[in-house]
């Protein structure tokens, strides 16, 4: 029973890396660029909900909503000032400005927030559910954390599949010449990437903070790393890779504290995620693009 | 057009030129007080600490400017709870003059400014840095808090005394010297009076967000007291953890656990019942501290936790070794680190934080500390 109650401590724990990791994956499959912000687009969006609830008493579910719009606007913005002028840039420009921008927001948030922890109401109701005559308890922000991570990622690959901007978003990512040649808007077809990615941070930030509820400006930035990760492990820039890279780095995580060791349990992560790219590079689900030379 | 823009540029930076210059004289002015400075972490998430300290010291120096006598002229510097910020914080402080520090309030910054203040011959009374490396090997280095040896033995010797538990289990920080220096001697002295310590887990920077392994190795091995020395947000997690999988046993905290009550939302039903060792207990009716929590309240709007408390009382330490020493503002650093060495090794102090306070000639303080519970969100003393 124990071991069930790890795996799902652990399915928990890897459902809020993959709904991160979806983000991750999803700026860089189409941009192809490290959002390094994205941990602290998570962070914003948990404060807006915070204080939609906590302060301004507001029902969940409008905390929820206000926190994706304003994340989803932040992205737009920080899209269109800062990494818009560097789109012919080499990519290492993109990935110090994205840096740039992550200790931005932090610090942004430490000058109006402050730097107090707060804590974060539970959106969910603090209600568990007892299975096998109370032996197994899973808590509601689990179930909802899993459940919400499922329906996203579907939707991703529908909208991905099937819409006119998600055929768009594909093309960009598979050449961005040829697919303004085809008469596809880059520009914006990688702003709307921005703001998709940026409002599932909003959701990310809010269903974090409901399992683990401590919010302080560096919320995002631990589980933003461990999140990037999980995408790199499941192959970035593949959506159910994300899923998949997100969920096996949770249950990797509590199973290496429950049985090996809760003092080398971050280490032993990484040493998994050495190996896994050492077999497969482009990670378990990523495709391997060979370039023509 | 460049050429405005760049004729404007200049102009700014030659009036920031002036302006700075300017501060410096204004500053250089004062020569009749001494001059008091401490980092602390102002921002980031040991905040509240630093910010507690500071208040509290400000308080302390108001009163005693007020009364005429000795003279302060206290300055914070924020370190963020880093080391490296904490030497550059210490720098400003030695540029603007600083003859006696308050050292910083967190351990693992006081550490690495306790190598300055030693290396540059500054006295340094430290409210809370509480790990043994920053006293140890600097004759000029003291504690007005426990030390972290001393927190954990008591810790342990008081659960004994008390019989509060008889399978106890710790989780840890293991990258923190506060936390090991803890854990390190309450093992020792849990083993010496036969307390079974029946699960140890730990975590780390970065990993300290999921605690339900910790939590269920201390449940599933029948743990009926746990031991927490870390700081207030940590453990904050691990009670609203515990709670969320129906595991109820005895908490038993350190004076890092101080401040959880003041944490923005944090529901205090969850820290019901939770203990700790604190050298200062805001209910206390003794007049000291009624006069102080009261001024405490009007000026910051919430009760001083032991931060406050330690970092006054360091203040009025200061003030009566330097009225013994009969020690002017216009001497030297050094001068002073000689004179109180002197007095606080053989002086006894009375203040909010335990009465007849003495000073060994390692830096550490020997004073007695109280159990505390939470009870109905407010700490009450359990003697």
């Amino acid at each position: 029973m124990a071991f069930l109650n790890f795996l799902i401590s652990g399915i928990s724990l890897g459902s809020i890396y993959a709904i991160i990791a979806l983000g991750y994956t999803m700026v860089y499959g189409i941009a192809k660029m490290l959002n390094f912000a994205h941990g602290d687009v998570i962070m914003v969006g948990a404060y807006i909900c915070f204080y939609a609830v906590a302060r301004y008493k507001l029902p969940p579910l409008v905390g929820i909503l206000a926190a994706m719009a304003v994340c989803t606007v932040l992205g737009i913005i920080v899209e269109r000032l800062a990494y818009k002028p560097l789109r012919a840039a080499p990519s290492l420009a993109v990935l110090i400005t994205a840096i740039g921008v992550s200790y931005f927001l932090q610090n942004s948030a430490l000058l109006l927030w402050s730097s107090n922890p707060k804590v974060f109401p539970s959106v969910t109701g603090m209600g568990k559910i007892s299975l096998f005559g109370g032996q197994l308890t899973v808590s509601l922000v689990t179930v909802v954390t899993i459940i919400t991570c499922i329906v996203i990622m579907i939707a991703l690959t529908w909208f991905t599949g099937n819409t006119k901007m998600g055929k768009a978003m594909r093309a960009c990512s598979e050449d961005k010449g040829a697919a303004q040649l085809m008469g596809i808007n880059v520009n914006s077809t990688i702003s709307m990437t921005f703001a998709i990615g940026s409002g599932l941070a909003a959701i990310a930030g809010v269903l974090l903070c409901s399992a683990y509820p401590t919010l302080v400006p560096t919320t995002g930035s631990m589980p933003g790393i461990k999140a990037f990760t999980a995408a790199v492990f499941g192959g970035i820039g593949s959506i159910p890779g994300a899923m998949l890279g997100g969920i096996l780095l949770g249950v990797i995580e509590i199973f290496a504290k429950a049985y090996i060791s809760t003092q080398v349990s971050d280490a032993i992560v990484f040493a998994v995620l050495i190996v896994v790219l050492l077999v497969k590079p482009a990670g378990l689900l990523g495709k391997q693009v060979r370039e023509k030379v | 057009m460049k050429h405005t823009t760049k004729k404007l540029l200049a102009f700014a930076m030659v009036l920031t030129m002036l302006m700075s210059l300017c501060s410096v004289f204004a500053l250089a002015d004062e020569g009749a007080a001494f001059k008091l400075g401490g980092t602390g972490p102002l921002t980031g998430g040991a905040a509240i600490y630093g910010n507690a300290a500071a208040n509290g010291a400000k308080i302390a120096v108001d009163e005693i400017n007020a009364e005429g006598g000795i003279q302060f002229e206290l300055r914070y510097e924020d370190d963020a709870h880093d080391a490296e910020k904490a030497v550059n914080a210490y720098n400003t402080l030695k540029d603007w003059g600083m003859q006696i520090s308050l050292g910083s309030v967190t351990s693992k910054p006081c550490e690495a400014t306790s190598a300055e203040t030693f290396a540059d011959r500054i006295f340094a009374l430290t409210p809370s840095a509480s790990s043994t490396a920053t006293t140890e090997g600097k004759d000029n280095q003291f504690q007005m808090c426990f030390m972290d040896p001393n927190q954990g033995s008591a810790s342990a010797q008081y659960i004994f005394d008390q019989s509060l538990g008889t399978k106890i289990a710790i989780i840890w920080k293991n990258d923190d010297v506060y936390s090991k220096g803890i854990r390190d001697t309450f093992v020792e002295k849990a083993e010496e009076l036969g307390l079974e310590i029946v699960s140890e887990t730990e975590f780390a920077d970065g990993n300290d967000q999921d605690f339900s392994v910790q939590i269920s190795d201390a449940q599933s091995n029948g743990a009926d007291l746990v031991f927490l020395p870390m700081y207030y947000q940590p453990a904050s997690l691990i009670l609203a953890q515990a709670a969320g999988v129906g595991y109820a046993p005895k908490w038993f905290g350190v004076d890092g656990m101080d401040g959880i009550l003041t944490m923005e939302g944090f529901d205090p039903a969850l820290a019901e019942g939770v203990m700790l060792l604190t050298p200062f207990n805001a209910d206390s009716e003794d007049e000291k501290t009624v006069a102080f929590v009261e001024k405490y309240q009007e000026l910051y709007g919430e009760i001083p936790n032991q931060f406050a408390a330690d970092a006054y009382d360091c203040v009025y330490a200061y003030k009566q070794a330097l009225e013994a020493a009969g020690a002017t503002p216009d001497m030297s650093a050094e001068e002073l680190c000689d004179l109180m060495i002197e007095q606080f090794t053989s002086m006894t102090f009375d203040g909010l934080t335990g009465e007849g306070m003495t000073w060994d000639a390692t830096g550490a303080v020997s004073k007695s500390p109280k159990g505390m519970v939470i009870q109905d969100g407010a700490y009450v003393g359990l003697d």
